[in-house]
């Protein structure tokens, strides 16, 4: 029997506490769409896309009016488009974006993600030409999000492709100056990504994948901070259980929705991803859950200890309410799209480097950090290679999506609006990496990554 | 089927009346009302049975907050899946 309590609580953490769903992405394989002649692999792709995904937003609007749950975004996630360039090597890949911007436009999904490659033992056919093309397709597409594998645990990290993406990273920001740079904030630079992640932008359909599925990301740091902020003298272990708790109930919701949108489109469902994803709104803050813990500003030393006992907790509550967990699953610190990580960076006291410590312990990386638009392509590849390597060692995802502000010096705020907030242009060193950076090759597979 | 209803805000004369009149527009039956009145506060739980509904569920949820506007009062109206799987194992 359902009970008063039980039913205000929800309906408070739906109104006041910014609870909803941050996405419903539909994975889809592209494998059967691959082609010799370009115009025909696209024509194929859109065809299957659209065929597939066309219910995609009525279905999310249905089962957000039924349950009363917002699901902010709809999108879809593809396989890699370098393995559609791989046979077409003469046509140019950014046809492939564009064919996806018509599919996004027909379905009406916010995003579709996978103008992608992975590289992290080498470039394969249709990799080297699909990456070249990335700050163009960025460029002159809107909704679609683009990502490139540079490292893994298994196989180390491609110093070659990690120099080559520094240099793609601000050629692409160049490109956009004129939108507030809005290019970088598309791209995301992974070491271990993950086939099944639900998020933007480093969603991509991986080929161990089925043919079609669905996949939920939930979001709710409000939630969070506010079932702490009724326990102001509670220990940490205490602290812990009720974030366990908090967690349960909002994957429970992810767990619920996902099953729905299932049914309701006839595709399997995939995984629900447990990341707590804040907002620039006010109520919707990461970095507020960790000062409600006890620090005076996110980024002050003990972030990174918080941080660590958050994205446990978040995990070992959601893991039992759902059938399959996957994605990333952890906490999120975009800079510039959490208030207080935005508050604690204009303050000075979030740099980083205490960025990058919080990376090893939580879920992804160094998430739209705004940096000087000077910056070297070498400083950001070797921004890219130290992140990738605390992946690589730690047997963890992890990645860079950094956007130059050109024109702009530190101290400096770029607005983006929306889900992309806002940020401030945050100081990095100014001696130069160039000559590590441009001596190629690769870093080899750690000893971890011996486990047979 | 069932839906759960809840209102929240000023007590005012027939606001029991005017919600139950909507749920029986479209055949909801209603099987269980809580509601308390805290000073001036009225806030009203109602458990309805939308299986031999006769319309769409979600011309209900449109109805009912319409009527929440029109009378200055929060409603919302969700299907009881999403409290059963938030609150039990």
């Amino acid at each position: 029997m359902l009970n008063v309590y039980d039913i205000l609580e929800t309906i408070r953490m739906i109104q006041d506490e910014c609870l909803d769903i941050r996405t419903i992405t539909m994975g889809i394989s592209l494998l059967d769409c691959i082609d010799t002649d370009i115009d025909k692999a696209c024509g194929k792709v859109y065809e299957k896309i659209v065929r597939h995904a066309e219910r995609l937003v009525p279905v999310g609007q249905q089962i957000e009016k039924e349950y009363g749950i917002p699901i902010i975004n709809k999108r879809i996630s593809v396989t890699p488009i370098s393995m559609l360039c791989a046979v077409c090597p003469d046509g140019n890949p950014v046809k492939f974006a564009k064919a996806l911007q018509r599919c996004a436009d027909t379905c009406g999904v916010n995003f579709i993600g996978g103008y992608s490659a992975l590289v992290h033992k080498g470039f394969s056919a249709g990799d080297m030409a699909l990456i070249k093309s990335i700050p163009e397709a960025l460029d002159v597409t809107e909704n679609i999000c683009s990502s490139v594998n540079i490292g893994s645990t298994k196989s180390g990290i491609n110093m070659d492709a990690v120099k080559l993406m520094g240099q793609i990273v601000k050629e692409s920001a160049v490109r956009t100056a004129d939108r507030d740079c809005i290019g970088p904030a598309k791209l995301v630079v992974f070491c271990n990504a993950v086939e099944d992640n639900p998020f933007m932008a480093g969603a991509f359909h991986g080929i161990g994948e089925p043919d079609c599925e669905i996949h939920v990301g939930v979001s709710g740091p409000g939630v969070v901070r506010s079932a702490l902020s009724k326990y102001p003298d509670a220990s940490i272990n205490e602290l812990a259980d009720i974030i366990k708790k908090t967690a349960f109930k909002i994957t429970r919701m992810g767990q619920l929705v996902g099953a729905r949108a299932s049914k309701e489109l006839g595709v399997p469902f995939g995984i629900v991803d447990l990341s707590l994803a804040p907002t620039p709104a006010i109520g919707d803050s990461v970095a507020h859950i960790l000062e409600e813990m006890g620090l005076e500003m996110c980024g002050t030393h003990g972030t990174t200890a918080c941080l660590a006992m958050l994205n446990d907790a978040v995990k070992k509550g959601g893991v039992m309410a759902s059938s399959t967990v996957g994605g990333l699953s952890g906490a999120f610190i975009p800079v510039s799209e959490d208030a207080g990580m935005i508050d604690s960076a204009v303050a000075g006291v979030l740099s980083l480097e205490k960025l990058e410590a919080m990376t090893a312990v939580c879920s992804v990386g160094l998430d739209m950090i705004v940096v000087p638009g000077d910056i070297s392509p070498e400083t950001i590849s070797a921004i890219i290679a130290d992140e990738a390597s605390i992946g690589m060692v730690n047997s963890k995802t992890t990645a860079v999506r950094l956007i130059p502000a050109i024109n702009k010096k530190e101290g400096e705020m770029l607005e983006f609006g929306g889900l992309l907030g806002s940020g401030p242009v945050m100081s990095v060193r100014d001696k130069s990496p160039a000559k590590f950076i441009n001596r190629g090759g690769r870093i080899p597979a750690p000893m971890q990554s011996l486990k047979n | 089927m069932k839906a759960v209803v809840t209102v929240i805000g000023k007590d005012n004369v027939g606001i029991l009346h005017r919600v139950s009149g909507v749920c029986s527009e479209y055949k909801a039956n209603v099987l269980e009302v809580t509601q308390s009145v805290l000073q001036d506060m009225f806030a009203m739980i109602m458990l309805v049975d939308i299986s031999e509904m006769t319309a769409d569920f979600s011309q209900l949820v449109d109805s009912m907050e319409a009527l929440g506007k029109e009378l200055g009062l929060s409603i919302h109206t969700m299907h009881e899946d999403i409290f059963n799987a938030m609150h039990s194992i």
